[in-house]
């Protein structure tokens, strides 16, 4: 059936006007509707045949059922409304829903950035061992007899030994005919990332500051996950002191206190102590910030970074979001400190289009 | 006549035999149906293309199946048959249903073949359209082999844009002298035509012929010529039409438009008659199933299955229910001489309800109104008062405010009004050329009959901009945006919106050139 032509020049169509709008969806987080494990719905703009049509203030029609006048009877997204075609969602542009699998869009963001692929530190020869049952054996514990095998061979050896009978259809399985279930070892090569997340949450992020950090931390993770087989995120918020969070918690947790940024790379350096040794693990930190900090903290802060985070890191990235009330001098000293480490990335985001430039130089370095 | 049979089971075979002459003693009259049994992916790549296999390729059927195939895995939609108007009639029965449910969708499919064949709007349509579109399809295929996939598609995209722009009352009434409507192939070729249109459309030319066409139109036209020469002579509704006679278009690219809109004329029927269609299919799967088909055994299963497809929303009017209930109010109120003068004026709701003059001509009515009606002079012809009372009709309307739908008027003209507004043009807006040589530089100008109703801007927009893509020249569309008329404009690079000009605007333009 032709049909799937038709469909493979569909996808190619939807990649193409995703791969066009790619800059416009990185910039605004916010489009990126129903987030699930493995797809995400994208809104594809002039994906369908335009025509001259009705707009909104021609929604509504006629209905059937019970009600008053001035009775609610749906709302718009319930389901298609109007009579013919004089119904349309307000507001609606001329946009379309397509589904796309989270692997499909860091392919194009790779593609778009010119992302090098990842090379995992030299850790991927570590090997696990894990079994998965896929095969049969003769003999084993009763718990795993494959019953419907054991019957089956019973039936076989009745009927080719003639003691069938298809009147009185008995099958007796003895010994010889019970089949076990039984495992294989699979060697899987561990290449497993840890990405920790550090956010200032003191009174000078602002929640647009926030919506930043989150539109770039969807990417990022878009973009690991694919490297990645196995990506484990974890989150640390700070002001003057630093505490491990959730998810949740990280992108709506709101403190007034002042900023002390080495907190943070304290229970940082610990939880990469705990959690994931440097041996086994590609480890990525991403800390954002408005670039305020307490004076007297940075030294104390440099000493952590240097001496704990940055030799664990595959890479160190400094995010500092331009905020009306932060002063905006870590970074500068920063850069003066460890002017040739390689492994720190620093950027500013002054703004929503910064968060383009800024993954690039994150994860342009393919490390 | 001879029982054609697809790949139906024995079981299913003689469930048609058994069911096909049911209907013919009721008195339909159909094409010899061919039922075909497939799976539910084949069902829904063939209803993507519209009812037939071999289509030309397009990106908007995948897009299409993929809706309808997601639909089906996730168990929110199910198609259960779909019949495709040609002689023989094709049917399609899905492999998966149950056997009560084949019976009842073929006695159902019975009732769309007979209205197919008998209802007056269908008659101009072609009968060997499973053909027509499999050449269709190849012509397509071989125009893409020629100049790449993108390209034609990209035209095609274009030619849909404009698809419904058509003058669907054109079949039936000859507008102008035209030799014939659907030859296009001489259009380029022919020089007489080439002086009758004076706005040259040669295939191969590129838009710049139109200052020297209009250079040789000055020349050769008298000055008798006083008053300013049309193009089109009357304002044309058939958008496909004027541009296939005057864009500068290519062969193939003639060829495409020509075929998008042959098939638009093929199915403009089906969005005239929805309700009709399908009421007049249920009337009949319920007569015959409920009358002879059914056994004890299948009747929950039928109700079941009925009563699923009967049902009705409160935000969409299900054209199933309405028009079932509609035909078998018309064939009651016949039956009992509820009709005509002296019952319409009797203002006696009780009076009217209890009314019976034994007049019986109830099926007879129905078969005409099937024959002669479409659903826009159905529900004009036949929604009565007592009607939307006791099918609790009303006209709901979106409130700005809270952003819901609400009930907005439970009185019968209001409802009638607004059913009528948008049955009218298969609920489209209606749109002409009135000008295809607009402030005499080839620009072409089209005008929105506004009617209320805004047009939606961004479509509107993008539109033009496939317009544009087939005429090659400036396009404009008059129309209404809040209460004040307005031109939308699009140059090739840029789009324009003229605010505020008085009504008669083209008049004064072509005065002022």
């Amino acid at each position: 059936m032709e049909i799937e032509r038709d469909q493979r020049r569909f996808k190619q169509i939807v990649h193409g006007r995703i791969r066009e709008n790619l800059r416009k969806y990185i910039t605004h987080g916010e489009m990126i509707g129903r987030r699930g494990k493995e797809a995400v719905s994208i809104p594809v703009p002039k994906l369908d045949v335009p025509r001259f049509r009705f707009g909104k203030n021609g929604s509504g029609g006629v209905g059937q059922g019970d009600g008053e006048e001035g009775d609610v009877i749906g709302k718009p997204g319930d389901g298609p409304a109007g009579s013919g075609g004089a119904g349309s969602e307000p507001g609606s542009g001329h946009l379309m829903e397509v589904e796309v699998s989270l692997d499909e869009l860091a392919t194009m963001l790779g593609d778009e950035l010119e992302l090098p692929r990842i090379v995992p530190k030299g850790t991927a020869n570590i090997i696990a061992e894990k079994t998965k049952y896929n095969s049969i054996r003769q003999t084993g514990p009763e718990s795993l007899r494959h019953f419907k095998r054991t019957y089956l061979n019973a039936l076989r050896r009745q009927i080719s030994t003639g003691n069938y009978q298809s009147d009185n259809p008995k099958v007796v399985p003895i010994k010889r005919d019970n089949q076990y279930r039984s495992w294989n070892d699979i060697p899987q090569p561990q290449v497993n990332a840890a990405v920790i997340y550090m956010m200032d949450v003191s009174g000078s992020m602002t929640d647009e500051q926030k919506e930043i950090v989150r539109t770039e931390a969807f990417w990022i993770d878009t973009w690991l996950a694919n490297q990645y087989k196995g990506v484990q995120r974890r989150y640390i918020i700070h002001d003057a002191v630093a505490k491990e969070v959730d998810e949740q918690t990280f992108y709506h947790t709101r403190e007034s206190g002042g900023t002390r940024i080495s907190s943070a790379y304290k229970v940082c350096a610990e939880l990469i102590e705990k959690s994931f040794p440097v041996t086994d693990w590609n480890i990525y930190c991403f800390q954002f910030s408005d670039g305020d900090n307490w004076g007297d903290d940075n030294r104390q802060a440099f000493e952590l970074l240097g001496e704990k985070l940055l030799p664990a890191s595959n890479i160190y990235c400094y995010g500092q979001v331009e905020s009306p009330y932060g002063s905006g001098d870590f970074i500068d000293a920063l850069k003066k400190e460890f002017a040739d480490e390689e492994k720190l990335v620093l950027s500013e985001i002054p703004d929503k289009e910064g968060i383009y430039t800024s993954i690039k130089q994150f994860l342009g370095k393919g490390k | 006549m001879a029982l054609e049979l697809g790949n139906l089971t024995p079981e299913l075979a003689a469930i048609q035999v058994e069911v096909e002459q049911y209907a013919r003693d009721y008195g339909l009259d159909f094409f010899p149906t061919v039922f075909e049994l497939i799976d539910a992916d084949q069902l829904n790549a063939i209803a993507a293309r519209g009812g037939f296999p071999t289509r030309y390729p397009h990106w908007r059927f995948g897009m299409e199946f993929e809706q309808l195939n997601k639909g089906y895995h996730y168990g929110l939609q199910k198609i259960y048959e779909m019949v495709i108007n040609n002689n023989p009639c094709y049917a399609y029965l899905m492999r998966c249903n149950g056997l009560i449910d084949q019976k009842m969708v073929m006695a159902h499919v019975y009732g769309h073949c007979d209205f197919f064949k008998n209802n007056q709007w269908f008659a101009q349509t072609s009968r060997k359209m499973m053909d027509v579109t499999a050449n269709h399809g190849s012509r397509i295929r071989r125009y893409m082999d020629d100049v790449g996939v993108a390209e034609v598609e990209l035209f095609i995209d274009a030619c849909l844009s404009i698809e419904d722009l058509i003058d669907i009352h054109s079949p039936f009434i000859q507008r102008r002298k035209t030799a014939s409507r659907y030859d296009f192939s001489g259009v380029a070729a022919d020089p007489s035509k080439q002086n009758l249109a004076r706005f040259a459309a040669k295939n191969y030319m590129d838009p710049f012929i139109n200052p020297r066409a209009k250079s040789e139109q000055a020349s050769d036209s008298p000055a008798e010529d006083a008053a300013p020469r049309k193009l089109p002579e009357h304002p044309e509704r058939d958008v496909m039409l004027f541009l296939l006679e005057n864009a500068p278009l290519s062969a193939w690219q003639a060829d495409v438009l020509s075929i998008i809109r042959d098939e638009a004329y093929y199915f403009a029927p089906q969005a005239q008659t929805k309700i009709m269609n399908e009421g007049w299919a249920s009337y009949w799967h319920s007569t015959i199933m409920i009358n002879q088909g059914l056994t004890a055994d299948d009747v929950v299963n039928y109700c079941d299955h009925h009563s699923g497809t009967m049902a009705s929303s409160p935000t969409q009017l299900n054209p199933y229910k309405v028009g079932i209930e509609l035909f078998r109010n018309i064939e009651d109120r016949w039956n009992r001489g509820a009709f005509g003068r002296e019952y319409d004026e009797c203002e006696d709701y009780l009076q009217r309800k209890k009314w019976d003059t034994k007049a019986g001509h109830g099926r007879e009515k129905i078969f005409e109104v099937r024959k002669i009606h479409n659903d826009l002079t159905f529900i004009d012809e036949f929604l009565t008062l007592d009607f939307v009372r006791e099918h609790k009709f009303f006209r709901f309307g979106y409130n700005e405010h809270s952003e819901v739908y609400e009930i907005e008027s439970r009185e019968f003209p209001k409802v009638k009004q607004l059913l009528l507004q948008s049955l009218t043009n298969r609920g489209q807006p209606i749109i002409r050329v009135t000008d295809g040589n607009y402030k005499n530089r080839g620009e072409l100008f089209l005008e929105h009959d506004f009617s209320g109703v805004e047009l939606q801007l961004e479509y509107a927009r993008d539109t033009l901009e496939n317009l544009y893509h087939l005429w090659s020249r400036p396009v404009h569309l008059q129309t209404a945006l809040e209460d004040r008329q307005v031109v939308l404009c699009f140059d090739g690079s840029d789009h324009e919106l003229q605010h505020g000009e008085p009504f008669d605007l083209p008049d004064d333009n072509e005065d002022a050139a």
